[in-house]
């Protein structure tokens, strides 16, 4: 469906390309704290994670080639993990008690698990019948108030092809891009669960997701609202901010206004609780963005689909936020025209963070790949980039982006064992992952039929339990 | 005036100045002639007159032969597209240059895209840049089951993209051919049976043809599909609606069908393989996206090709007027399935023979495109290593013996803003 799909959906003007979002603090007190008593601003407290990790043995890779996710490489490594945390990263001499698993890497490759800033499992799930379409509440261009997790379904088959042959471990579920604000985005772990709340990433601050550009001004100007332009888009925008300081401020007063979901949401994004992830394709309205953001205090963590980052890559790594990008799509809207296979390239010469994101069902099972190519396009360019650096961009860095690379995200002892073992090199076509640690829990074993993860839809169908 | 007829007469002579295809020996590369066999060590391509003279290891070359070292590098027949829209759009969602369908038309069948495809699209470049050299261009459909006649096209940088025009048929026979006919698959059988009957009879008499259903431009467009002459690929996914659509054959016997899409072709291959019909299929599609493709696996591809099935891969929906170049990628993966257990995935050869030999022949063109077997048409691509790994680079591309330009608006780009940062004047003064 791919391409084909999504431009039956940019028709029908219900887009659900773009996001974005990026990390900010960490959850450490919710923006209530600062509001009132209630719970407010971040929502910590309501629908919580009931997440706990599955039980784990503990286990050491030796032998293996590490690409620790911080950009290191370690030729001959050892990654040991126990108790649902690395243990200890190193060479061959790394010491190890003497009752542990030990698998023989040579000839494989580890990484941490992949991360996704930018996905649509379960709010946009398969089989995508509309019955399934749950991404952007259309109903107008300022919803704040929705939260993705309240959209999302644990059975999308999604989950475990981006566990199987993506090595995904997290991810970022974001509302769609229609609206200018689309909603809060919810963080899981890619673990399968009865309950949303039983995946949701323990400790992970929320996003928000906004959109500028074509989409808002086509589904709202289609019906003859604002927005219809990009002007109407940044109007809209701001009136909005405005509206949230003056939210706060009433909060601040001492006598707090009645409940309104969608100002906590933006006020625990003026507070720096929630990270704004803002899908955005050209150079010139991401700076828009940029001013609009210091002209009512708050930061963007990254611009999704920034297509034409490459034309401000100073200006971006000057600010300090990340691009969240495909490696070469283009062509499919008039702001993705001036996509280039070697923007991701651009960016890290320009010492940008860059982020490889998926926001398709399939492409999520290659981020790797992804990534690998916009190496190689920035090597033909002359650009020398490390192996090990591109595999941050699909690790460390969208880990940063969501506010969790304090958890996972890298090979560092203490951290979530997150772990992904591929049977070769992840940067070549030839390679998938073999095995897939969550929390240190085996989850998914290529070589064993029953550590693969089969969801209710796919029971009792055609095809059910098959390698896919 | 008389400036801009100039201008006009200047650019007309750059559209058509024929560029001779030259002689020419590439030495020392590994030579994959596309066939399915594997990489031949220290090989030599040489090419003349627009064709492959020979490839191989023990080549002669002719004296006067313009030489090129490939030492180190991989030398290949080019990409041939097994299914795409490369050509009939620009940009996706504008549509004044999407002319991939057409809901406005009252013609269905007679659509034909060989006055659609445009040389000059930003996408032709950009895959040509890649190494894809030969696709298969489909309409789409609007109001009607079928789409209109396709092409087979190159993707040189001159002014005539055809290879061969009318090459065959589109229809729609699965969740979307049922919406075009009306609401069900029992609808899109009638209609299809009806509209081929309809055009029987204008065949008799097409003076006093009036029909209900059927424009005479129409059903003069489906006479050659009913009498064999075109193929007709047929768009179609689930197991069930592949038995059904290879029973056709018992009421209009000689149907020449190719299978588009077929993500369960797998759970019907030996039916396929029996009715003798081959597969442009999609390569990677693993989740049940409608209850159409259920039981979709990577391992589609491997498990026909086991069963007998002639098949090659092809990218509906995919990404398929811009991403040719994901080719090469999907190809790659397809080897990568040998090292997965239970799956089923293709060998090195077999891979890179279903994005070029396998295609063309199955399109009818294996005696001219597709390999570099003796006698074809010279599309032969350099590469810096493996073409299916993801670190390769295309290093040249000849089209119909032709070296081509490898420049696109994407290099232009990113040469402009390699350094972000304007010098003395704005960016638009650097070019």
């Amino acid at each position: 469906m791919k391409s084909g799909a999504l431009l039956a959906i940019v028709a029908a003007g219900t887009l659900m390309a773009g996001c974005a979002a990026t990390a900010a603090e960490k959850e450490t007190a919710s923006a209530s704290d600062n509001v009132s008593s209630d719970d407010r601003g971040s929502g910590k407290g309501a629908f919580p994670s009931t997440y706990r990790g599955y039980p784990s043995t503990p286990t050491a890779i030796t032998g293996v080639t590490i690409y620790d996710g911080e950009g290191a490489r370690i030729d001959n490594g050892t990654v040991f993990m126990s108790g649902g945390k690395i243990e200890a990263v190193g060479g061959p001499d790394t010491a190890l008690p003497a009752d542990v698993t030990v698998l023989d890497g040579s000839g494989k490759f580890v990484t941490p698990g992949i991360i996704d800033v930018h996905s649509h499992l379960g709010d946009y799930p398969t089989p995508s019948v509309s019955a399934h379409s749950d991404g952007n509440e259309i109903t107008g261009p300022v919803t704040p108030n929705v939260w993705a997790e309240h959209s999302v379904w644990p059975q999308d088959p999604g989950f475990s092809r981006a566990m199987a042959n993506g090595g995904i471990t997290s991810l970022q579920i974001l509302p769609g891009s229609a609206n200018l604000f689309g909603g809060r985005s919810v963080t899981l772990k890619n673990v399968p669960g009865r309950t949303v709340q039983s995946m949701k990433f323990p400790g992970a601050p929320y996003g928000m997701k906004m959109a500028c550009g074509e989409n808002p001004k086509r589904v709202y100007g289609g019906r003859n609202r604002l927005p219809s332009t990009r002007m109407g888009n940044l109007a809209l925008n701001r009136q909005t901010w405005i509206n949230a300081l003056d939210y706060r401020k009433k909060v601040n007063s001492g006598k707090p206004p009645k409940r309104n979901l969608g100002m906590e949401t933006l006020v625990g994004v003026l507070d720096g609780k929630i990270l704004v992830h803002n899908h955005c394709y050209r150079a010139d309205e991401l700076y828009q963005i940029i001013d609009m953001s210091k002209e009512f205090g708050y930061k963007v963590s990254a611009f999704h689909h920034a297509v034409e980052s490459y034309k401000i890559a100073d200006i971006l790594a000057k600010e300090e936020i990340c691009s969240a990008i495909w490696a070469d799509w283009w062509g499919f809207k008039m702001e993705a025209y001036d996509a280039i296979p070697e923007n991701a390239a651009l960016l890290q010469q320009a010492g940008a963070c860059v982020i490889i994101h998926s926001d398709d069902e399939n492409q999520i099972q290659r981020l790797n790949q992804e990534a690998a190519k916009a190496l190689a396009d920035g090597r033909a360019m002359g650009i020398e980039i490390s192996d090990a650096q591109a595999i941050r961009w699909i690790t460390f860095n969208p880990a940063k982006a969501m506010g969790i690379e304090e958890m996972t995200g890298s090979l560092k002892t203490g951290k979530m064992a997150d772990v992904v073992l591929w049977n070769g090199n992840p940067l070549s076509v030839y390679s998938r992952p073999e095995k897939v640690w969550v929390d240190g829990a085996l989850l998914f074993d290529s070589n064993d039929p029953k550590r693969r993860p089969v969801s209710d839809f796919e029971l009792g169908q055609p095809g059910e339990g098959d390698v896919k | 005036m008389k400036r801009l007829s100039l201008l006009l007469a200047a650019a007309a002579s750059f559209i058509s100045a024929p560029v001779l295809a030259q002689t020419v020996a590439i030495t020392g590369g590994k030579v994959v002639v596309g066939d399915g066999a594997g990489p031949i060590e220290n090989g030599i391509v040489v090419m003349r007159g627009g064709r492959v003279v020979a490839a191989g290891a023990n080549v002669a070359i002719p004296a006067n032969a313009r030489r090129i070292d490939a030492s180190g590098k991989w030398v290949t027949p080019g990409i041939f597209a097994g299914f795409s829209r490369v050509g009939l759009v620009e940009v996706g969602a504008v549509s004044q240059t999407n002319d991939t369908r057409a809901s406005g038309s009252p013609f269905s069948a007679a659509l034909d895209v060989q006055y659609a495809v445009n040389p000059f699209a930003a996408p032709m470049a950009v895959n040509r840049a890649a190494g894809v050299t030969r696709a298969v261009v489909s309409p789409s459909t609007a109001n009607s089951i079928f789409g209109g006649y396709g092409a087979i096209v190159d993707l040189g940088q001159d002014a005539n993209p055809i290879t061969k025009a009318r090459a065959f048929q589109f229809v729609e026979m699965g969740e979307t051919g049922h919406r075009r006919a009306g609401g069900s698959r029992a609808a899109a059988h009638i209609y299809f049976r009806a509209l081929l009957n309809e055009a029987r009879a204008y065949a008799r008499n097409p003076a006093t043809f009036d029909s209900d259903l059927l424009k005479a431009a129409d059903a003069r467009a489906l006479l050659p599909i009913i009498n064999g002459t075109t193929k007709i690929l047929v768009h179609v996914n689930s197991a069930n609606d592949i038995l059904k659509v290879l029973a056709l054959k018992k009421d209009f016997p000689a149907l020449r069908m190719v299978l588009v899409g077929a993500h369960e072709g797998w759970r019907v291959a030996g039916a396929i393989a029996a009715a003798g019909v081959p597969v442009l299929a999609s390569a990677l599609t693993d989740l049940p996206a409608g209850f159409e493709e259920l039981a979709a696996t990577q391992s589609n591809i491997g498990r026909m090709k086991k069963a007998g099935v002639k098949v090659g891969i092809g990218m509906i929906n995919d990404r398929d007027a811009h991403q040719l170049r994901y080719s090469v990628q999907y190809a790659g993966n397809l080897v990568a399935l040998n090292k997965v257990p239970r799956a089923s995935g293709l060998s090195w050869g077999e891979a890179f023979a279903a994005i070029s030999s396998e295609p063309a022949e199955i399109m009818g063109m294996g005696s001219q495109l597709g390999s570099l077997k003796a006698g074809r048409k010279a599309d032969v691509v350099i590469w810096t290593g493996d073409p299916l790994e993801l670190s390769t680079q295309v290093d040249r591309v000849f089209i119909d013996g032709v070296e081509q330009s490898l420049s696109n608006r994407q290099q232009r780009l990113r040469d402009r803003y390699r350094n972000p940062t304007p010098g003395a004047l704005p960016k638009s003064y650097d070019h």
